[in-house]
């Protein structure tokens, strides 16, 4: 179980100064609703994250995410340096398209990032990620603290779906050469 | 997902349910199970079992939850008992792939074999069902030359073709190679998933340059360790020495004049052998049995009757003759020093004979063997067998291929570690 255990190992839970900030700000304010001043990033943890090798263009990652923690959490956003954007994304009639609000994980459950489902979506790639690269992503979660998981990159021939005309992304890039947003049957703007 | 869910949802896909692992199996069971008992509206209990039907299901032997430990000082598949089937592959490396991208190799290898030795599915496998039944599945790793000269590390000098014997008749397309898989397992779609999923994330790395699949007895034909037969019908490898002893420890382990990061682990010849069965058929049973040194039934030694006896090279017959030929297969390849023998991997092979050939199959056997070092124990065996041996009348080597073997690792370690990171 070694890129399992080296992604949980590589999972970081770095607070950011605005939710160290908020949380000091919390402890000290709502002492009375007996808040504990763990960070949501503190009861994340990954397993299994995989990224789909790419050149270029567009890829995308998968896993699980579990909370530990007795509330819901959100992922709000995900950034990468592998790639100039990344979406929080859903796959709806063989098309993705950003989900509204990001992913919620429940208290004590597991978010499951798979092709065909949710997944982390990575647009305009930077640098080639080839298979066995280890590619990292940081999530920022409800509370703004943020969570970074590192995911092995696999050659992978699935996970095709066209995307559903984002504004912002380059229309002619696809996650592989043989998806063509252009082609997608929908009309419809995603999220 | 689920097989049959389409269009997962975010709260589908964010349960508090068990893991994703269980889920996809529970899911392939419930879906195998719904479509078998669709037609008579029963449903089936967990051992696959159709409830009410006259027939009950046959469990004496299963064995497909048998696991074999991935991690460990040495690479499982060379000591765990060999599977019923094994597929051997050579890859050639592709232009550019330096030390780093093979450690990036060895590192999606060993997380595959680690996942899938254990009967878990491996990351981003589309047939996580293929995964659930290891029936002892091993994934061996083997570096050739070529591995170890982009590797930029320290090559044992045997790390080379062998030098050519008389017999021989080798074909490029059974021999070299840069990197070597064995996988091995009682279930052949178990081995045939898992090779998969290994060249899958080898498709980066490395072009296939040749694949040989062979068998054994199946498992459950015959009491647990009974040495296998070839095509010929001959007991083959009861001379091996069984792991754990000191014997196969001597005659296999890389010893301390090998480099350091092939400490724990050993090296592997595969010799394809094709087999005559057609002029084969012509010989009696005595010279079958004279041929080998063996006795047919169970092979025992001509000069014992049980197969593990000790062969007694100096008895002679009532004419003065050596009861074993000067020239038998035994004779020949008979070695008392550990330290000079070698472990024989045993498959058979048999495929259909080329088009327009009176021969009605090429058979053959895949002759594998583990030692320490391959010019003192392999080489000298060899020579001796290409001096002279009955055998070679009925035998030609076709194939051949020598592989450095690198120990086992740990969890959060990987297969040849020592040697891309030395």
């Amino acid at each position: 179980m070694f890129a399992m255990s080296r992604a949980a190992l590589a999972a970081a839970k770095v607070p950011t100064r605005a939710a160290l900030v908020a949380a000091i700000a919390l402890t000290l304010a709502a002492c009375s609703g007996g808040s504990s001043t763990s960070s949501d990033a503190d009861s994340l943890t990954a397993t299994d994250a995989w990224a789909k090798a790419a050149d270029s263009g567009m890829t995308a990652a998968f896993g699980e995410i579990s909370n530990t923690s007795d509330h819901d959490i959100t992922i709000v956003s995900a950034v990468s340096s592998s790639a100039t954007m990344v979406e929080l994304h859903e796959v709806v009639d063989d098309v993705m398209r950003p989900v509204e609000g990001g992913f919620a994980i429940p208290a004590g459950g597991t978010l499951m990032l798979q092709p065909g489902g949710l997944h982390i979506m990575f647009m305009g790639v930077t640098t080639p990620i080839a298979a066995g690269d280890d590619v990292q992503v940081t999530l920022t979660l409800g509370d703004d603290s943020q969570f970074t998981l590192t995911a092995v990159a696999k050659d992978f021939s699935g996970a095709n779906e066209s995307y559903d005309g984002n504004a912002n992304m380059d229309p002619g890039e696809g996650m592989d050469m043989s998806a063509d947003p252009s082609m997608s049957p929908s009309a419809t703007m995603g999220g | 997902m689920r097989p049959g869910d389409t269009q997962p949802s975010a709260a589908d896909a964010a349960s508090s349910g068990p893991s994703r692992r269980r889920f996809l199996a529970a899911g392939a069971a419930a879906g195998a199970g719904a479509f078998a008992a669709g037609a008579t509206g029963v449903a089936l209990d967990r051992a696959g079992a159709l409830h009410g039907s006259p027939t009950p299901t046959d469990h004496a032997g299963a064995n497909g939850q048998r696991v074999v430990p991935f991690y460990g000082e040495h690479q499982a598949g060379v000591t765990a008992r060999p599977g019923a089937f094994a597929s051997f592959v050579a890859l050639d490396l592709k232009r550019g792939v330096g030390r780093e991208r093979l450690a990036a190799w060895m590192r999606l290898i060993t997380d595959d074999a680690a996942r899938l030795t254990q009967g878990s599915a491996a990351l981003a496998d589309v047939e996580p069902e293929l995964a659930g039944t290891p029936a002892g599945l091993t994934v061996t790793v083997g570096f050739g030359s070529g591995f170890v000269t982009r590797a930029r590390g320290q090559k044992p000098e045997w790390l080379a073709p062998l030098p050519a014997f008389t017999v021989d008749k080798l074909l490029d397309e059974w021999s070299g190679g840069d990197a070597l898989f064995i996988v091995s397992a009682d279930e052949p779609g178990t081995v045939a998933h898992a090779l998969r999923m290994i060249l899958k994330d080898s498709r980066s790395f490395a072009t296939m340059r040749w694949r040989q699949d062979g068998f054994r007895r199946a498992y459950g034909s015959d009491p647990h360790g009974m040495t296998m037969r070839n095509m010929f019908g001959q007991v083959d490898g009861t001379a091996n020495f069984r792991p754990g002893t000191a014997d196969f420890d001597t005659a296999v382990w890389a010893r301390p004049d090998a480099p350091s990061w092939l400490q724990g682990g050993t090296s592997f010849v595969l010799r394809r052998i094709g087999m005559d069965l057609d002029t084969w058929d012509a010989v009696d049973r005595v010279g079958r049995e004279n041929t080998i040194g063996r006795r047919l039934d169970n092979g025992a030694p001509l000069t014992g009757t049980h197969e593990h006896d000790v062969l007694d090279l100096d008895a002679v017959d009532a004419h003065g003759l050596p009861v074993i030929s000067s020239v038998a297969h035994a004779r020949r390849a008979h070695v008392a020093d550990p330290a000079k023998s070698m472990v024989r991997l045993g498959y058979n092979y048999e495929e259909r004979s080329p088009a327009g050939s009176e021969a009605l199959s090429r058979t053959g056997l895949l002759f594998g063997a583990w030692q320490a070092n391959v010019t003192e124990q392999f080489v000298p065996i060899q020579r001796s067998l290409d001096e002279a041996d009955l055998l070679n009348v009925w035998t030609t080597p076709v194939g051949s291929a020598v592989f450095a073997i690198p120990p086992g690792c740990r969890e959060g370690g990987y297969l040849g570690q020592a040697l891309l990171e030395g």
